[in-house]
């Protein structure tokens, strides 16, 4: 299996571990992932502020991008996942506007064709019957007993006509890969919910209060760690966490967790290989549990 | 068989909420307001909620059905069933009043509060003041607007920031904002700009999922932040949160995590910059700050190339 790796910027910068884990997740998995170094920021919902045609042209440069190379563009952000495939939507239902944006790129020497890639999240592709047998099979340590919690991040469920998920408001892709690597998956209200990240320098107490809750809900139905593909969430979730008055009030704490860094673990990955020791919060408790149930 | 759980509420009674079920065998193609009726009729009168036209344009019956906001009237109870139940409550982010009837009050005065109504001081001129196709369009789906109070119901900063004007007044002001004939622009967008508005929004979406018209509240805030961008004002955080990060992308192709939480506090925020720290520390400590030369993409040529075409 051979992709485009459309890695986002958070990952080459304040969640490096995700950049590592996913590097890991791909070689344990035996997947080919061509990193997409020329590919410009897929604008994270806040360059459309500024200018829809500007993210549109930048993000079909992109598409144009992975067709050269005539690779499906796989993304390991929910944020660059919704962004693109807005961006994908936004050019392919105009062609008019298709026509303005390839005039632009024209200049680069680039063409977006469309139709001829698609735009995936890494969940995507291992939560197909074909991924979750490819788990089952490569899987060296089997994550029996870690009672995980997944937190999809908004960008992958809405708007839910470009969402991969056939019912976004119950998505089951991550419960999926979390039992074929072993895991037991924790089902809560929060885990569509939003992490508060696009309004921590808005409006922190807000933003806190959406991850406080959303974090107490998931502690409080039992989960170990909460497991997210979105790097944003997890910075809101992890390296904020300390700051959440809500949790400190109850003197909760929990991991969290990159999807890729759990299916490294599982895939025998040493937490230190795959960055969690960078972590704001301890994931030390997760290998006890592990540890418990080997 | 379906079992309709509904959210049962009545203060005169008890202070206290509760589910009560009602077993109803609907025939095919009924809607949840179909089976809703059927059973105040035939089972239990004392059901209260909000109906009218029945045809989802009058936005009377908003409720949740299995915790999502709808219009009762719009969907059929056979979509909502899940293994045999539908779960009914009263739409969230407004305080109950009885059963599925909960206080529109905050609702409306925040419609208030965006002044919705055309604000013009030119003289009116002898006939009706004229839109071409065009300058219509740009209002047009916000007009579609029926105040069903789905968005609000189910918008999550509202859920734990009740300053926020929220998605129906913020799409509500667009449809102002956007209008040709209206001349109040740059103080409408002014007073958006403010804490509890626009900026506010944290993108979560389910205010796009839950209208039942083509309003698309989430979009139309977008396309209030592009105005206030285009108009200058550019005093709040929001602002310069949105230039901070085009500008990085345009100089490298790619965010400068460093630069963007700076420049959108704003240099002489002091309060705001001391807020930064701790979570600035903590990452320095972990090894988590971004690298301190911030690097560019490849062929970032070509992306300041695009930059520069497009005006930006």
């Amino acid at each position: 299996m051979k992709f485009a790796l459309f890695t986002g910027c958070v990952a080459r910068g304040a969640t490096r571990e995700l950049m590592l884990s996913t590097k890991a997740a791909a070689e344990g998995l035996g997947i080919d992932f061509v990193e997409m170094k020329s590919a410009a920021c897929c604008g994270a919902g806040v360059m459309p502020e500024k200018s829809p045609l500007l993210t549109d042209t930048l993000n079909a440069r992109t598409f144009a991008l992975a067709e050269e190379q005539n690779l499906d563009l796989i993304t390991i952000c929910s944020t660059c996942q919704g962004n693109l495939k807005k961006s994908e939507y936004n050019i392919n239902s105009d062609i008019e506007y298709k026509d303005k944006v390839n005039h632009v790129l024209k200049g680069g020497g680039h063409q977006y064709q469309g139709g001829k890639i698609k735009i995936k999240h890494f969940s995507d592709i291992l939560a197909t019957p074909e991924g979750l047998q490819m788990l089952k099979e490569k899987i060296k340590r089997p994550l029996t007993g870690l009672k995980t919690a997944a937190f999809y991040g908004c960008y992958v469920l809405r708007p839910s006509e470009l969402s991969e998920y056939e019912d976004p408001d119950n998505p089951t892709a991550l419960e999926e890969i979390f039992e074929a690597l072993g895991a037991t998956p924790v089902y809560y209200e929060s885990r569509i919910k939003c992490c508060g990240f696009p309004i921590i320098m808005m409006n922190k107490d807000a933003s806190q209060a959406m991850a406080g809750n959303a974090l107490i809900d998931a502690i409080q139905s039992g989960a170990n760690c909460v497991v997210t593909g979105c790097p944003l969430c997890h910075l809101s979730l992890d390296s904020y966490q300390p700051d959440i008055e809500s949790l400190r009030e109850k003197g909760y704490s929990i991991p969290i967790l990159h999807l890729p860094q759990l299916v490294a673990l599982a895939l025998g990955y040493s937490p230190k290989d795959i960055g969690m020791d960078s972590h704001i919060v301890a994931t030390a408790g997760l290998d006890s549990i592990l540890a418990a149930h080997a | 068989m379906a079992t309709f759980r509904i959210k049962r509420y009545n203060p005169e009674k008890s202070p206290d909420s509760y589910y009560q079920d009602f077993e109803y065998d609907f025939p095919e193609g009924a809607t949840l307001l179909d089976c809703l009726n059927e059973i105040k009729w035939t089972q239990d009168g004392s059901l209260t909620y909000r109906m009218s036209c029945r045809s989802a344009i009058c936005g009377s019956c908003g409720m949740k059905g299995n915790g999502h906001a709808l219009l009762a009237c719009q969907r059929q109870a056979a979509h909502l069933m899940k293994d045999g139940v539908v779960t009914v409550e009263p739409m969230g982010n407004m305080t109950p009043i009885k059963d599925l009837v909960v206080d529109f009050k905050p609702f409306w005065e925040k419609i208030d509060q965006i002044k919705p109504y055309l604000k013009n001081k030119e003289k009116p001129p002898e006939k009706e003041r004229r839109q071409t196709p065009k300058q219509f369009k740009v209002i047009d789906d916000a007009s579609t607007c029926i105040m069903c109070g789905a968005c609000y119901s189910d918008c999550q900063m509202l859920e734990v920031d009740g300053n926020f004007l929220g998605p129906a007044a913020l799409a509500k002001a667009q449809r102002f904002v956007g209008d040709s004939r209206d001349t109040a622009t740059l103080e409408r967008i002014k007073e958006l700009s403010q804490p509890g508005g626009m900026w506010d929004c944290t993108h979560c979406g389910e205010c796009v999922e839950r209208c039942p018209k083509p309003v698309k509240p989430f979009d139309r805030i977008k396309e209030l932040m592009a105005v206030g961008l285009e108009q200058g004002v550019h005093g709040n955080v929001g602002a310069r949160h949105a230039l901070s990060f085009t500008k990085s992308i345009k100089k490298s192709g790619c965010l400068n995590e460093a630069t963007l939480p700076v420049e959108s506090i704003g240099y002489f925020n002091f309060k705001g910059l001391f807020d930064l720290l701790p979570v600035g520390l903590r990452m320095l400590f972990k090894g988590k700050i971004p690298p301190l030369i911030h690097k560019s993409c490849e062929d970032v040529k070509d992306v300041k190339r695009i930059f520069e075409e497009l005006g930006e």
